[in-house]
Formats: C-alpha cells, sequence, structure tokens
C-alpha cells in the first residue's frame, strides 16, 4: 500500500484546487470542444435518474424544515410534510432550553472546528512543504508514517487518547477535543501534494540567492502559492471536526463544554421519556445544518480533489 | 518531484526539522503513543489483592492474550462484527454505484440540470452523521413518517423498517445518504482528468455513450474508484454515530450493536479499559486485513490501468 501510494511526478498536477490552471488542460473546454453529433442529444433517462438522485438527497432536509415547524403534539398527530406555524416558537424554545445551552454547543464547536482546522492547515502545511521541498534524515520513514496514520482506523485511538489525556488532567477541558485534531495525516498528504505541485524549487533557489530567511521563504512565497490547496485541507478538516461524535463524546462529561452533535444526541436520548423533547431536537438539527449549507454552496468548488492525487502508480 | 538537494545549505536542512517539527510532534504525542499504549495495556489486566481496598487493593498484571481470547471467544463481539461486514457489504457497494452512477450521468452532458443534481447529491456531505441520523430516524418513525403516512392514506402498509431484521439496512441507507454526494464528487473530478480525444476516437467508431463510459471512463478512473472503496471500507467498520443515535427511537439496537459500541461500553461503562484496548486493536487490524486484501484483489488492474 505505501508504495502504492508513493506519488510520482506525472500525477502531481492533478489536485484541481491546488492548480486550476492545469486542471482542464487535458480536455478541451466545452466551448472549443468540437461538436459531437447524437452524443451531446439531452437523455430523459440520464435526467431522470440525476432528479430522483437529488429528490432522495434532499428530501430528509425538506422534512426537517416542515417539522421544525410542528408543535411537539402537532409533530406526532399531523400529516408529515404539512408544514404549520410554530416555526418561531420552537427556534425561540431551543434557544431558551437551559439558558441557552444550545448556543453554548453551537459555539463550541465553531470553536472546535474553526480553531482546530486552522491549527491543522498550518502543522500541515509546515510539514507538507518541509517534506516536498527539502531532503532530510528519516524523510522517507516520516512521510511513510504519515501515509500510515491516513489509513489508522480511529477506533485505536479512541480509548488511549481518552486514558492520556485523562492522566494528564485534561480529559473533560476543552483541550481534550483541540489537541487531537491538530494532527491530519491526510492533510499533512495533501499539502506535501499541493507543495510539490505548485511551489517551483527555482523560485525557493533564487530567493535563497537573493539572501531572502528561509522563514522568509516559507511565509511570503510558499504559503500563498499553496493557498488554494490549503483551503481544500482546511475544509477538510473543519468537516471532520464538525462532524465529530465519538471523540467529544468520549471526552467530554460536562455538557457546557459538548459541541452540537454530543449535545443533540443527549436531547435524543430525552426524547425516550419525553417525547416533547423532539421537538427541540428537530429545531436544532435545522439551525445547526444551515449555516452548514449555506457555507458548502459558497465554498463548492473547492471540494474537487481527487482523492488519487499521485495515488497508485507503478 | 525534483528534489534539489545541491545548493541546500546547511541551514535551510535545519529549517526543514523547524517545519515538520509540529506535525512530528503531534503524530508522536495523539497517534503513535496512544497506539502503542493501547497495545501495551491490551496485554495488561487488573487483579484485586487480599480484600481489594484501599491503595494497593488492585494491581495490573500481565495478561499474555488472555483479553485477546475472550474478545474472540465472546459471541456478542463476533455478532457485532458479523453484522458490521455485512452492514460494509450493503453499503460500500451500494453507496460507490451510485456515486459513479450519477458522476458519469454529471459527465456525460446528456442530462439536463446537472449542476443542480450536483449541489443536491453533494449537500448531505454537509450534514454530520449525528443529524442525518436524526432525521433519518424520524423519517424512518411510523409516527412522523411520510411514507407511512401516504402508505396510510392508500391503504397500504409498510414494513418498519426500525424492527430487528431491517434496521441494518435503516442504518446504511443513512451511511448511503451521507457519502453518495462525496464520492461523487471525487470520481467526478477524476473524470474530468481523462483526456476526451480518448472517448473521441471510440464516438467515431461508432461506440455508444454507455460503451464508452463502462469501457473508457471507468476503466480510467479505477484508480479513484479503488481509494474511495478503501477509504469507504475503513470508515464503515467503525460506524458507532447512527446506530447510537438510532437507538432511543428502537429497540432492535442493542448496547453492542456495532464493535466500537462495545469497546465504549467496555471501556466506560464497564470500566474493563484491558479488554476495551485488546477489542480496539482487533477491529484496527481486521480494518488493515480487509482494507491491503481488498487493495491487493485490486491491484493488478489498478496497475494495468496506469501504465500509460
Amino acid at each position: 500500500m505505501t508504495a502504492a501510494m508513493t506519488t510520482t511526478s506525472d500525477t502531481l498536477d492533478r489536485p484541481s484546487a491546488a492548480a486550476p490552471a492545469v486542471r482542464d488542460g487535458g480536455r478541451p473546454s466545452s466551448a472549443g470542444r468540437p461538436t459531437r453529433s447524437g452524443v451531446e442529444r439531452p437523455s430523459l433517462l440520464a435526467t431522470g435518474i440525476l432528479l430522483l438522485g437529488a429528490l432522495y438527497c434532499l428530501l430528509p432536509v425538506v422534512w426537517v424544515l416542515i417539522a421544525a415547524s410542528k408543535s411537539p403534539d402537532e409533530l406526532f398527530s399531523t400529516f408529515s410534510l404539512a408544514p404549520s406555524t410554530h416555526l418561531v416558537d420552537n427556534i425561540r424554545d431551543l434557544f431558551t432550553y437551559r439558558d441557552g445551552l444550545f448556543f453554548r454547543w453551537a459555539g463550541n464547536t465553531v470553536l472546535y472546528a474553526v480553531g482546530g482546522a486552522l491549527a491543522s492547515t498550518v502543522v500541515s502545511a509546515a510539514a507538507g512543504y518541509g517534506l516536498a521541498k527539502f531532503a532530510f534524515r528519516g524523510k522517507k520513514l516520516l512521510f511513510n508514517l504519515i501515509l500510515a496514520g491516513v489509513l489508522l482506523p480511529a477506533v485505536i485511538l479512541a480509548v488511549p487518547q481518552y486514558l492520556l489525556f485523562a492522566q494528564m488532567g485534561l480529559a473533560n477541558t476543552y483541550w481534550a477535543v483541540f489537541l487531537p485534531s491538530i494532527l491530519n495525516p491526510y492533510g499533512i498528504y495533501l499539502a506535501r501534494i499541493y507543495a510539490g505541485a505548485s511551489i517551483p524549487t527555482e523560485m525557493i533557489e533564487a530567493a535563497r540567492t537573493d539572501g531572502a530567511g528561509e522563514l522568509r521563504i516559507f511565509g511570503q512565497f510558499a504559503i500563498p502559492m499553496m493557498l488554494p490547496g490549503l483551503v481544500t485541507v482546511f475544509l477538510f478538516q473543519f468537516v471532520g471536526i464538525w462532524n465529530n461524535y465519538m471523540l467529544p463524546y468520549i471526552m467530554l462529561g460536562d455538557d457546557e463544554l459538548f459541541p452540537i452533535t454530543v449535545g443533540l444526541s443527549t436531547l435524543m436520548n430525552q426524547g425516550a421519556s419525553q417525547p416533547a423533547m423532539y421537538t427541540t431536537v428537530i429545531t436544532g438539527a435545522l439551525v445547526s445544518i444551515i449555516p452548514l449549507i449555506a457555507l458548502f454552496l459558497i465554498l463548492q468548488r473547492y471540494w474537487q480533489t481527487d482523492l488519487t492525487a499521485g495515488a497508485v502508480k507503478s | 518531484m525534483t528534489t534539489a538537494t545541491t545548493s541546500l545549505t546547511r541551514r535551510s536542512n535545519r529549517f526543514a526539522y523547524v517545519l515538520i517539527a509540529p506535525a512530528a510532534l503531534c503524530f508522536a504525542l495523539f497517534l503513535a503513543i496512544p497506539i502503542l499504549y493501547a497495545i501495551f495495556i491490551s496485554f495488561r489486566r487488573e487483579i484485586v489483592v487480599g480484600l481489594g481496598l484501599g491503595e494497593g487493593g488492585r494491581t495490573e498484571i500481565w495478561a499474555g492474550l488472555g483479553n485477546y481470547t475472550a474478545v474472540l471467544s465472546d459471541p456478542e463481539f463476533l455478532a457485532s462484527a458479523g453484522r458490521v461486514l455485512l452492514y460494509g457489504c450493503v453499503l460500500v457497494p451500494v453507496m460507490l454505484g451510485l456515486a459513479l452512477l450519477f458522476a458519469l450521468l454529471l459527465d456525460s452532458r446528456r442530462a439536463r440540470v446537472r449542476s443542480f443534481a450536483r449541489i443536491a447529491i453533494f449537500l448531505p456531505y454537509a450534514v454530520p452523521a449525528v443529524i442525518s441520523s436524526v432525521l433519518w430516524g424520524f423519517l424512518y418513525l411510523p409516527g412522523t413518517s411520510p411514507f407511512h403516512h401516504i402508505a396510510d392514506a392508500l391503504g397500504g402498509g409498510l414494513p418498519d423498517v426500525l424492527s430487528p431484521s431491517l434496521v441494518l439496512l435503516a442504518i446504511a441507507n443513512i451511511g448511503i445518504w451521507g457519502g453518495t454526494g462525496f464520492n461523487m464528487v471525487v470520481l467526478y473530478t477524476s473524470l474530468k482528468s481523462v483526456p476526451s480525444e480518448l472517448y473521441e476516437a471510440a464516438t467515431l467508431d461508432g461506440c455508444t455513450e454507455i460503451q464508452i463510459a463502462t469501457r473508457i471512463k471507468v476503466p480510467m478512473i479505477l484508480p479513484s474508484l479503488i481509494m474511495t472503496a478503501v477509504f469507504s471500507i475503513i470508515a464503515t467498520l467503525q460506524v458507532f454515530a447512527e446506530p447510537m443515535l438510532l437507538r432511543p427511537l428502537t429497540n432492535s439496537i442493542s448496547t453492542t450493536w456495532s464493535p466500537l459500541m462495545r469497546i465504549y461500553r467496555d471501556a466506560f461503562i464497564q470500566n474493563d479499559i484491558y479488554i476495551a484496548s485488546a477489542g480496539s486493536v482487533l477491529v484496527a487490524l481486521a480494518t488493515f486485513v480487509i482494507s491491503f486484501g481488498f487493495l491487493r484483489l485490486v491491484r493488478g488492474q489498478a496497475f494495468a490501468q496506469e501504465e500509460r
């Protein structure tokens, strides 16, 4: 596996976000593309399948929008897709639940996700640049370890990370969720590819000849050139932390420190005995996915990442 | 990659260590040491000394392979492993099949509403597994499900997908819903890097769109398909959030439904970190064996495709 994922030069132009100019290089744009008669004719079947897929993906989002407008009584008594008028009441109930605990969860999630992803991106960028552009002892070993880390199942870390943090007195603190989020082996791997593809070695050497310090070369030349790729690294880790459930669930006991995912799961458990709580969970789910969906729509071009960027080459 | 080491000064070589130090430190602290620690305690166990009271009442000793044989001979653990294997066998092919189908349709230029479909199908990736489990949970629950409401109105009945025989499919559907769009974007991105000259010739030779898709496009993006499969296999074997969140809605999901739930219960409810660590190591090993086994299986083809 390790050998299979070793990068080679001719696949390095693949991470599209890092090198948008190269992305469509292999294929003429649709404008300049010769029209192939018969092939571009619209197909009803193809359109139908895509629309079914879109419907399947949108259904739960439409449902939660409708369900969040229902009072707790209506949730189980009215037709599932019939909207009601209690959305504002439900949002108010959610925000006043235990003196605004949901706000805290939302704030915690933003803190964990933004802070963790920023720290992770800086660490990955530095390591990726170092691995791509420098020769040093242990480089191959380090890169292979990082590749192994990409494929490492998180299950093996959950229990020992908790035990080690508990021994350091860090369990049930912000640090317990923030610190493990800094390491993202896949981010380091991507950053190395972006650094290799986007920073010309001649430019580094020219800057050195001009007497620029290494730190200045990294900060003023390398980082800006890697930036589009680093946005992708940031987004991957941001979504990873935002979605994470197991790590905070294990690490945290104090509900003031919970992110939204763990908070909503505790509300869901209360729903088994007090069904009125389900309305709060549903409204919370709606309120938490709206900013995420908005963020996705704005940033969607950064997601065109080829997982095999530099993979599998004999 | 051209690593022009010739003109590198000693100073810049030292700077390389500054660059990699934070990553290496995090790697050691949050990955390497925890793994070694997990392996270490998986061979230990705690015994009661004397009356078991006070400071020295309990002591840790070597357990050899005792924890491993205990886990492997536990029918509950084996049942959870079997469930998750079956779950993966449903989830991974269906999810990647749909992702590939949608990616090919997006690439074929014959479908309309492509950009709407691309965004809509990708949207679930923005929804955390915890939240998608909540949404699907209510879409499954007969009292709140539109499917049940419509079926009732039409006079028909629907099976309860949260019943013990179907709950595995209910959980797999949540994974399919959450993962298809992301994998579609990965495969679509890699389809866009296939040079179009390759199939323009095929078109002239009279190949149909479907023949081009199956004989040219799919083989060309096989490496991407393999990597998405490996990442999907690793993720499915660790399913945790979905069954945990559906549990309040049904009695069909036990506290040990998936191996990871079982490990959680051992470590934090039964306070047996030794058995839990042995379980973690076993699940990690099984994940490696399955993902590497899969890679070996498909490797020959992947290499053949990349030799151009």
